[in-house]
Order: C-alpha cells, then sequence, then structure tokens
C-alpha cells in the first residue's frame, strides 16, 4: 500500500494520455456493460419467473384453440391450485395500428394465478357484476386517457359478435398494476363467459390455460400428467413453464445475440491494442526513471509489479466508471418500463471485472517485463 | 501555391517516419477498424431484411386486405367478398377473358431451426388455381407441384435450408393434417422462400375456416392500381383496403429494420466515440514524438498551416486504411451470411446480410470523421507550439 502514492503518480505522468486512454476504456465498458446486461437480464428476468406456473396450449401451435371442457378436468389434477385461461380477443382501439393486447378470462383464477399482480378487491367483485366488464392495466388506462366507469368501443381482427359488428362496447370496471411483472402481461381482460356467448363462430375455444401449481418441485410431473390427459383426444396439448415459453418467444428473435456477443468481442479486441500501446509508451518514456528506482535499490520484480498494478489500477477504474454508467442508463424510466425492476446483474458486474483484469495484465506485462529486464547503466545511458 | 509546397513536403516527411511509430499509428487503425466492422455489419442485416422484403412483390400487383387490417395474419374475406375483389377494374386477364388472381389464406407451423433446433413459427400459405398466372417468378426447383385438394405441400429454397424436416419426401404435421413434401420452390430471393404453400381450398376445409385473408391481383400494368383501388372502395358491398404489393411488404418489415438501424447507430456511434479518443491519444503522441522537427520546420520558416494539414492528413490516411480495413472485414465474413429472425407478422422471415457497396462508402465515411476528429486538437498544438521552447527541450 505504501507504493500507492508511486503509481498513482506514475499514471498520471502525463495527463492527457491517461484520460483519453481511460475515456476509451470507459466506453468499451459502457458498451459491454449495456450489451451483456440487456443479455442477462433477459434471461435473469426469465429465471425469476414462475416456475410454478405452467402454459398450456394446443401442440399444433399456440393459435389453435382448445375446447373449454379441458379446465374442469385440469383442475381436478392433484397438485392443482388454479387455473385460469386466456382466449386471443385481437383487440384495437379506434384504428388498426393502436393495437390493444385484449385477452377473454376468468378474472377471478387470474389473479389467484398471478399472485404478484395487484388489484382491489371490489374491481374484481364489479368484474364479477359486469357482464360487459374489463379489467385494465394502468398503463394502458393512462395511454389512452381511460378511466372506471367508462364505456370504450375496442374493434378485433378476429371476432364478430352476434350482432354481426366486429367492434365490440366494454365498460371498464377497474385496473391492475402489473409493474412486478414487467412489459409481457397482457393489459385487457374481458370476461370469457360472455365472449363466448356472444361470439358468432368458435364458441367454447381457448387459446391457453394457466395453471398455477401447488409445489414447483412438481411442475414436471403436472405438466407430464397434463399432457397426458389429452393425448390421442382430437387436440393433444403441450405444457411448458413461463421460463421454457419466454425462452422460446425470445428465440423467434433468432440470431440477434450472437451479433450483441460479436460486437463485444471486437470492442474488446480493439481496447487491448489501445491499453497495451499506452501502456509501453509511458513506460518507454519512463525508462530512466525506472532505472533511478532500481539504483535506489527498488528489485526487478517490484518494478515489474509497479507498471503492473499501474496497468491494473487503469483498466480496473476505466471499467468501473463504464459499467457505473451503464447501471445508470439502465435505472432510466424507458427501460425500466421495458424490462419490469431491472438492475444492472451482478454477474455481468464480475464478468466487467473479469475482463478488466485480462486486459490489465495481457497489456500490461510486456511492458513491465521490459521494465523488469532493464539494465541500469544501460537505461541511464540513454542507449 | 507556397502553402501547398509546404504542406506537401511536411506530409511527405511525416508519412516516411511512420514506420517508426507503427504500434502507436496501429491503435487508430484497429480502433476504427473496429467501429467500421461493427456499424457496416449490423446495417447489413437492416438491408438484407429490407432488401428481401423489397424483393417481394411487384408494381403491377395488388394485395387486398379486409379494411383496418395491417396484415394477412389478422385480415379475414368472406367467398362473397373474394367473388366481387375479381370484378375490380384494371385487373389483367387471361386469353379466355378471365380474371387473374389468388385468393390466399395462411396459418402458422411450427418447425424447428437446423442450426440450435430452436422453435419457431413458418408460414404455410394457401394460393389459389391461378397463382403461377399471378406469381410467373415460382420455379419449382426440386420435386413437382402440390396437386389440389390432397395435403401436399411445396416449400420455399430459404425454408428448406434453415428449417428441419422440409426434403421432398418429409411429412410436415399440423392441426388436423398431414402434409407431404413434394417440392422446392424459388422465387427470385424474396420473403415467400421463408414459407410453405399449398392450395388454398385444401387448407380452408382441413382448418374449418369459412374465408381467405387476402386477395393477390396481378394488373394490367402498375398505372391501373388507382383504377382497382377506386372500383373495390366505391362498391358499398365491399369493406376491404387495397395496397399495392412491393408497399405492403415493405411495412411488414419497418419495425424490425428500424430496430436493427437504431442498434447499428447506437452501438456505432458510442464505439466511434471510444475510437476518437484513441485516435486523440495517437495523434497527440504522433506529435510529441515530433515535437523537435515541428519546431525545426517552424523555425525554417514553414507555416503553421502546413503542420495543421500534415497532422490532419496523418490522422486521415490512418483512419481511410482502418475504415477500409473494416469494411472489408464485414464484407468477407458477413455479406452472403444467411440469418433469421422474427419479420412482423411475416412468420420467421430468413434473409441475407448483404454488406452493400453503399453500406462500405458509409463505413469509410465515418472512419474519415472519426480521423479528422481524432486529429484536429493534436495539429492545432502542433501548430501553436512556441518554437523556442520545443528546441530548448532538446
Amino acid at each position: 500500500m505504501k507504493y500507492f502514492s508511486l503509481v498513482w503518480a506514475g499514471l498520471w505522468r502525463k495527463k492527457t494520455r491517461t484520460v483519453f486512454t481511460m475515456i476509451s476504456i470507459v466506453v468499451a465498458f459502457l458498451l459491454f456493460g449495456l450489451l451483456q446486461g440487456i443479455n442477462q437480464g433477459f434471461s435473469v428476468a426469465m429465471r425469476t419467473l414462475d416456475v410454478d406456473r405452467l402454459y398450456v396450449s394446443a401442440r399444433t401451435g399456440m393459435t389453435d384453440g382448445m375446447p373449454i371442457s379441458y379446465l374442469q378436468r385440469i383442475r381436478n389434477l392433484p397438485g392443482v391450485r388454479a387455473v385460469s385461461l386466456w382466449a386471443y380477443f385481437g383487440g384495437y382501439y379506434q384504428d388498426a395500428r393502436k393495437v390493444v393486447p385484449a385477452f377473454a378470462t376468468d378474472a377471478a383464477e387470474l389473479f389467484k394465478v398471478y399472485k404478484e399482480i395487484k388489484i382491489k378487491p371490489e374491481y374484481l367483485a364489479a368484474m364479477e357484476k359486469t357482464r360487459t366488464g374489463v379489467l385494465i392495466r394502468d398503463t394502458l388506462a393512462t395511454q389512452y386517457g381511460w378511466k372506471v366507469g367508462d364505456r370504450i368501443p375496442i374493434g378485433t381482427s378476429i371476432w364478430t359478435n352476434k350482432a354481426g359488428s366486429n367492434t365490440w362496447e366494454f365498460d371498464i370496471v377497474g385496473t391492475f398494476d402489473a409493474s412486478a411483472y414487467g412489459m409481457g402481461f397482457p393489459a385487457f381482460y374481458l370476461n370469457y363467459s360472455y365472449f363466448d356467448e356472444a361470439r358468432s363462430f368458435g364458441t367454447g375455444q381457448v387459446h391457453y390455460y394457466i395453471v398455477s401449481i401447488q409445489d414447483p418441485k412438481q411442475a414436471d410431473r403436472i405438466s407430464r400428467e397434463i399432457d397426458a390427459m389429452f393425448a390421442n383426444s382430437s387436440v393433444e396439448t403441450r405444457t411448458q413453464t413461463e421460463f421454457a415459453l419466454a425462452q422460446s418467444q425470445l428465440k423467434q428473435l433468432g440470431d440477434i445475440n450472437f451479433i450483441a456477443n460479436a460486437i463485444v468481442g471486437a470492442v474488446l479486441f480493439t481496447l487491448l491494442f489501445l491499453t497495451a500501446n499506452t501502456m509501453m509508451q509511458s513506460v518507454r518514456e519512463r525508462t530512466s526513471e525506472l532505472a533511478v528506482l532500481k539504483t535506489l535499490g527498488y528489485s526487478d520484480t517490484k518494478v515489474l509489479l509497479l507498471v503492473m498494478t499501474e496497468s491494473l489500477l487503469l483498466c480496473l477504474f476505466a471499467a468501473a466508471l463504464g459499467i457505473g454508467l451503464a447501471a445508470v442508463v439502465f435505472q432510466s424510466p424507458a427501460l425500466q418500463k421495458l424490462f419490469g425492476n431491472f438492475s444492472m446483474p451482478t454477474l455481468v458486474m464480475m464478468m466487467g471485472a473479469g475482463i478488466a483484469v485480462a486486459v490489465a495484465f495481457v497489456s500490461g506485462f510486456p511492458p513491465a517485463w521490459r521494465a523488469r529486464q532493464l539494465n541500469i547503466v544501460d537505461a541511464l545511458a540513454g542507449r | 501555391m507556397k502553402m501547398f509546397r509546404q504542406i506537401g513536403a511536411v506530409t511527405a516527411m511525416n508519412f516516411r517516419s511512420l514506420p517508426q511509430r507503427v504500434s502507436t499509428s496501429l491503435v487508430v487503425v484497429i480502433g476504427i477498424a473496429g467501429v467500421v466492422a461493427v456499424l457496416v455489419s449490423v446495417l447489413a442485416m437492416s438491408t438484407g431484411l429490407i432488401r428481401t422484403m423489397e424483393n417481394t412483390g411487384r408494381d403491377d400487383r395488388a394485395i387486398v386486405l379486409r379494411s383496418g387490417s395491417m396484415a394477412e395474419t389478422s385480415s379475414a374475406l368472406d367467398r362473397n367478398s373474394a367473388k366481387l375483389i375479381v370484378d375490380g377494374a384494371g385487373i389483367k386477364h387471361d386469353a379466355n377473358g378471365d380474371p387473374i388472381t389468388s385468393a390466399e389464406t395462411m396459418r402458422i407451423l411450427s418447425l424447428h431451426k437446423k442450426d440450435d433446433d430452436s422453435e419457431i413459427n413458418v408460414i404455410l400459405r394457401g394460393v389459389g388455381p391461378r397463382m403461377l398466372e399471378v406469381r410467373p417468378e415460382l420455379k419449382i426447383v426440386e420435386g413437382r407441384m402440390f396437386e389440389p385438394a390432397v395435403t401436399e405441400v411445396i416449400v420455399g429454397k430459404s425454408a428448406h435450408s434453415q428449417f428441419k424436416g422440409l426434403n421432398v419426401g418429409d411429412v410436415v404435421h399440423s392441426r388436423g393434417a398431414n402434409w407431404t413434401v413434394v417440392g422446392v420452390f424459388e422465387t427470385g430471393g424474396d420473403s415467400h422462400e421463408s414459407s410453405l404453400m399449398t392450395y388454398a381450398e385444401t387448407l380452408i376445409s382441413i382448418d374449418q375456416r369459412g374465408s381467405f385473408q387476402s386477395v393477390t391481383a396481378l394488373l394490367d400494368s402498375p398505372s391501373s392500381f388507382q383504377a382497382f383501388k377506386d372500383s373495390l372502395s366505391s362498391n358499398p358491398a365491399l369493406a376491404v383496403d387495397v395496397v399495392r404489393e412491393r408497399e405492403y411488404y415493405q411495412q411488414q418489415s419497418k419495425n424490425m429494420s428500424t430496430i436493427i438501424s437504431i442498434i447499428a447507430y447506437v452501438v456505432g456511434g458510442i464505439m466511434a466515440v471510444g475510437a476518437v479518443f484513441a485516435a486523440l491519444n495517437t495523434m497527440y503522441s504522433a506529435v510529441s514524438a515530433r515535437l523537435q522537427e515541428i519546431a525545426t520546420l517552424r523555425a525554417l520558416g514553414f507555416g503553421s498551416a502546413a503542420m495543421v494539414a500534415s497532422v490532419l492528413a496523418e490522422a486521415l490516411i490512418l483512419a481511410l486504411i482502418g475504415g477500409v480495413i473494416g469494411a472489408l472485414l464485414a464484407w468477407m465474413f458477413f455479406n452472403g451470411n444467411t440469418v433469421s429472425t422474427s419479420g412482423g407478422g411475416m412468420g420467421q422471415m430468413v434473409f441475407e446480410l448483404a454488406v452493400s457497396p453503399q453500406l462500405m462508402i458509409l463505413g469509410v465515411v465515418w472512419a474519415c470523421v472519426i480521423g479528422v476528429l481524432g486529429g484536429l486538437f493534436p495539429a492545432m498544438r502542433a501548430a501553436r507550439l512556441p518554437v523556442a521552447m520545443a528546441l530548448r527541450a532538446v
């Protein structure tokens, strides 16, 4: 520790150069933090997804419906706590470009399945009493300026009602707060019982059953039992955990992930050259100073360590700044809305620190070795 | 004139001393090459996506959807509407006087990708009996065409190469049917090559769906589009939107390609900032390495403009080399690579990364801007150097 001021002085020997190098490293780690943070953030967010929730859909594809009669049979399975359902409504408001993610559901059961979503009990009661009632997410209400009590026309690209129209009128009976879930939670729910009566075709069709189970460890067993129950029936099912479902949706994005990794690779490779060059220059300029240190009795190893420490200090400090900056970006409201409660994953910070140390060693070692090998007489003579 | 001679002389001298500063100069070259390579290859994705979509669709074809539908997936046209659309003005007729149209429907199939087995959504399109006249660009490259009224499909070339289980003779399962693959088709590199096709009536009867989703019509000429559109919108029995086919497909890929472009510019921009500082560093050290040389030249009467120009020229040349290397790397590694992503309402879209000459030029322009920004301040330092002090430092 007593050498710290020496290392520090060496680092700031040429202020502009150190500052510029540092900014480059900060930028590189900012990029690393952002890309890997989002990447890891997705999988971390997915891992925290409830494993005690299962999603049942038709085996042939999620847009193929299943009969409503499955509901009771799934509910009767041992270990099942609650079952709700989703039927796509495919809604829009006023114009097909203003999409409203609307689903028909059994509201009372739905909020038993999604325990983390906050709703006032009186809203649930009102939903039960009002056939044409809808529950909407608070963010959607703000977006369109809707209030509880409003009557709104919602168009659908799929369903015509028995009156022959594809614009349905609903009464908003309550709002809910789904911030604990994040972006992916559908924001608009109508009563399935009403929907099923009023639609002119497709009666009795459901697209998803969402099953909440008592013990997450039983997820595999119950999934298998559900699928086995409907094997060889007219509509076979596929049951997935929430995690598996989210992952398969992300997979649809395809090769995007590879690109993020390739960019980070290119950035770090470039960085290595930059830092190595800075350290090399700085040691070359200080040849005579290092020789003086050796004359004063500093051992070869000590000189090597001094230079290495300097390189380490430069990289770690700049990396911390860069990743810190990325963490601040993640706190911005826009990103919070996208990911739910999201912060820089610890794993990414650790990876960042690891990479900073690696870069410091690889780039610091050649000049440090050079410093170690310095011959006092030659160095002082400027040879 | 004298100034230009000075600039030339000093710049030439600079370049002759470049070999002594190889490692510092390499930093600029490599740094900028990295920025340009990343920028160009990410942009190549959105260019490739747009190009595939632009290939899809001709100006003399129009697509008819239910009014208010953004995409075929959310559209529905009953048989009656489909019949009325066929009578629209401006549709091309064949030798027998029959209109050339194709009423189509589609459903989503779950397939698996070859490279990582991930499950993806692929479009199975049901087409009308006159599809080959509507889309003359469709060629069967392997096997044969599907027969009407049997569960046979033909698969697009891209789908065939990217997704599992689509060889001729394979069977694809969907709700209510097992489809036998009987042929592979190509359509000149457009988005249909990522999909499967069968006969619309077969698909409708299996899905027990009463309706089509879109009608594609071949027009007399691109200019008959307005007449066609007007004749349909003035028909009170129809509630439809008429779009030029090319515009429709461009619209479908717009979101995805915008997102990719934004990523490219944000990431490229951040990297460029880093590279500017790397260049600043290099050029400052280049200037300080030549401190005495510059001072001597100034003492001999060389102007400060010559100093500025020489440093800038050095930065620019290094940047240019880096930019060209970066663009070439992107071209070598990524041009023609096939990737796939979710294409909006189009299911999984397979497309080639396109490193076009325009993109490579864009990359080199970025490199030059970075070079100039990184060279400017060091150049000014060289020009402002107090001669006497610099010489005394010897």
